[in-house]
């Protein structure tokens, strides 16, 4: 039979997904041994012991400075960075994306702009918004909120184009005015597709917070590694990068779970 | 009561002309059924009826009055395909034309409106028999009950004229003859104006209460572009179908739907 026919059965499917986890892991345990067996004090791959040492002392231990707990007033303010960006970013993406997908004025107004907009690299107008809008919490929020919402408006504008003509015709031989065919065929049929556009836009989102923070800022978890980084810290700088990823895969995991159970119609499967 | 008119009919895209000279009178209470070979305009004529694509030249009336230039609820419409909203149960897609009408903010209705509304939704599910599953998403049905459920989403808004663009197309034999005994049922219960566009001749005949068939008169390749299609025959169907009642009003629907429930589902079932 052909490969691509072959399909590997459950268990041999958990066995080659866990496989490059557990050889990247392996691999880094035998590099790390073998560099400390040589020079204890080496500091380029630390062990999972003194990563975890380093960790508990951001983790538990008060700032002498600050007097806050530095991992956990990390995570806090680098997520509300995030959520108060992509919270931005949505709203803009429904309002807009949903008027300018569904009315041809508003197109003829947002679409070009938009597309012109998306063409610049978020990441050259950090300079422009720390002169505007100063070093604080603003600029941050801003970069992730432009770095997101042209995707994002341009996702759901898309995804309401897609709306097969015919089921907008009905809707109005329904009787239904502009603001119904929004808020009761156009809207319904979106909020599943921005679940999707949410979860791909979380990808650039980390990447300009981790920006943001590193640039200016004095307090995120972007900050940390780039501030550690000078004492070559790789026992928080791993845990740190790895903790993002966790938490980038969380909330990857709850959107999807979200958009199962919100959307039981969008599954192409249906249980009555 | 319900008349279309259409007046020296010419429809052209760009240097196309699609259709020539269509003169038509339908009287309320037909059932006309538009063939024609694949291509000759069929669709766009039902378009122009529905107010999604004007004609180039002549005019549409409707009891009299120019039609409005875009659809509204005095012309229903079944699709081929995508005619029900995916987001909305069976019940859903029933009521949300009642809500559309009586809810004009929220779109939705509550209490005693909801209730009242619901009843009438049901009465309709029942004719078209889909009483046992309205709670599920079109997804979960089959092409033959998505096309019933159009019939009752768009029976639920009372349109003085149906327009249906090969609404049985997609579906086997077995399952046609079910939904043509159904159409049938409804169009003589209901009293409505039914406009039906089909590739299938027996259908039409089945159906129809007039046959129209368009044709191009002219075919050769070079002339194609500069003729369009128009009315080749107009032929009243015998032996001739009558209505249970003549179409009076609106009122009809609200009056029978008991009957047509017991009466359709014995057909269909
Ligand atoms: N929007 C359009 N722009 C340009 N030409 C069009 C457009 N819509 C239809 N046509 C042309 O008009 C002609 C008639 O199309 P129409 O869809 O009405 O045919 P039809 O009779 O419904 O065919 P079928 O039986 O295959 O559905 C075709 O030649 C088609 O190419
Ligand atoms: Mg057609």
């Amino acid at each position: 039979m052909r490969i691509i026919n072959r399909h590997p059965s459950r268990g041999l499917y958990i066995l080659l997904a866990t496989l490059p986890f557990i050889a990247l892991a392996v691999t880094y345990a035998i590099g790390s041994y073998q560099r400390l067996s040589i020079n204890p004090a080496d500091k380029i791959l630390p062990s999972v012991t003194q990563m975890m040492a380093a960790m508990n002392e951001l983790m538990f231990v008060q700032d002498k400075r600050t007097g806050s707990y530095l991992f956990w007033s990390d995570t806090a303010i680098s997520l509300w960075r995030l959520g108060s960006g992509m919270g931005i970013s949505i709203a803009i993406a429904l309002i807009l994306g949903v008027t300018s997908g569904f009315i041809p004025f508003v197109r003829a107004l947002v679409k070009p702009f938009v597309e012109a907009f998306s063409l610049i690299p978020p990441i050259t107008i950090l300079p422009i918004l720390f002169i505007m809008v100063g070093l604080d919490e603003a600029s941050k929020i801003t970069l992730i909120a432009v770095g997101t919402a042209p995707l994002m408006l341009r996702a759901v504008a898309l995804g309401v184009e897609e709306i097969p003509r015919e089921m907008i015709v009905k809707a109005q031989t329904l009787g239904a005015s502009t603001w119904q065919m929004i808020t009761r065929v156009v809207l319904p049929q979106i909020l599943p597709k921005l679940i999707v556009a949410t979860r791909f836009a979380l990808i650039p989102a980390w990447i300009f917070l981790v920006s943001a923070e590193a640039i200016a800022a004095v307090s995120g978890l972007g900050y940390r590694i780039f501030l550690v980084r000078r004492f070559l810290s790789m026992d928080v700088i791993i845990p740190y990068v790895l903790w993002i990823t966790l938490l980038a895969w969380l909330m990857d995991l709850t959107l999807a779970m979200l958009q199962r159970r919100l959307f039981p119609w969008f599954q192409p499967e249906q249980k009555s | 009561m319900t008349t279309v008119v259409l007046e020296k009919i010419w429809k052209e895209y760009g240097d196309q002309i699609v259709l020539e000279n269509i003169d038509l009178t339908i009287e309320s209470g037909s059932f006309v059924a538009l063939v024609g070979p694949s291509g000759c305009g069929k669709t766009t004529l039902l378009k122009m009826l529905l107010g999604e694509e004007r004609p180039t030249s002549g005019r549409i009336l409707l009891d009299g009055m120019p039609l409005k230039p875009e659809p509204d609820w005095d012309r229903g419409v079944v699709f081929q395909r995508y005619s029900v909203f995916p987001h909305l149960t069976v019940l859903g897609n029933v009521l949300v034309g009642r809500e559309f009408e009586k809810s004009r903010v929220l779109g939705r209705l509550f209490g005693i409106n909801r209730a009242a509304a619901i009843d009438d939704a049901r009465a309709l599910l029942n004719a078209v028999g889909l009483s046992d599953h309205e709670n599920k998403y079109p997804a979960a049905l089959s092409g033959g009950m998505q096309q019933r459920l159009a019939l009752a989403q768009a029976l639920m808004r009372k349109p003085k004229v149906l327009l249906l663009d090969e609404p049985f197309g997609a579906l086997d034999p077995g399952i046609r003859a079910e939904v043509h005994a159904l159409m049938n049922e409804l169009w003589v219960e209901q009293g409505i104006t039914v406009v039906m566009v089909t590739h299938d001749l027996s259908e039409a005949f089945r159906l129809g209460t007039r046959v129209i068939a368009l044709e191009r008169r002219r075919n050769r390749p070079e002339e194609k572009e500069r003729y369009g299609a128009t009315i080749a025959h107009d032929i009243a169907v015998w032996p001739p179908k009558t209505q249970k009642k003549k179409q009076n009003g609106s009122a009809l629907v609200e009056e029978a739907p008991p009957l047509i429930a017991a009466d359709v589902s014995a057909a269909v079932h």
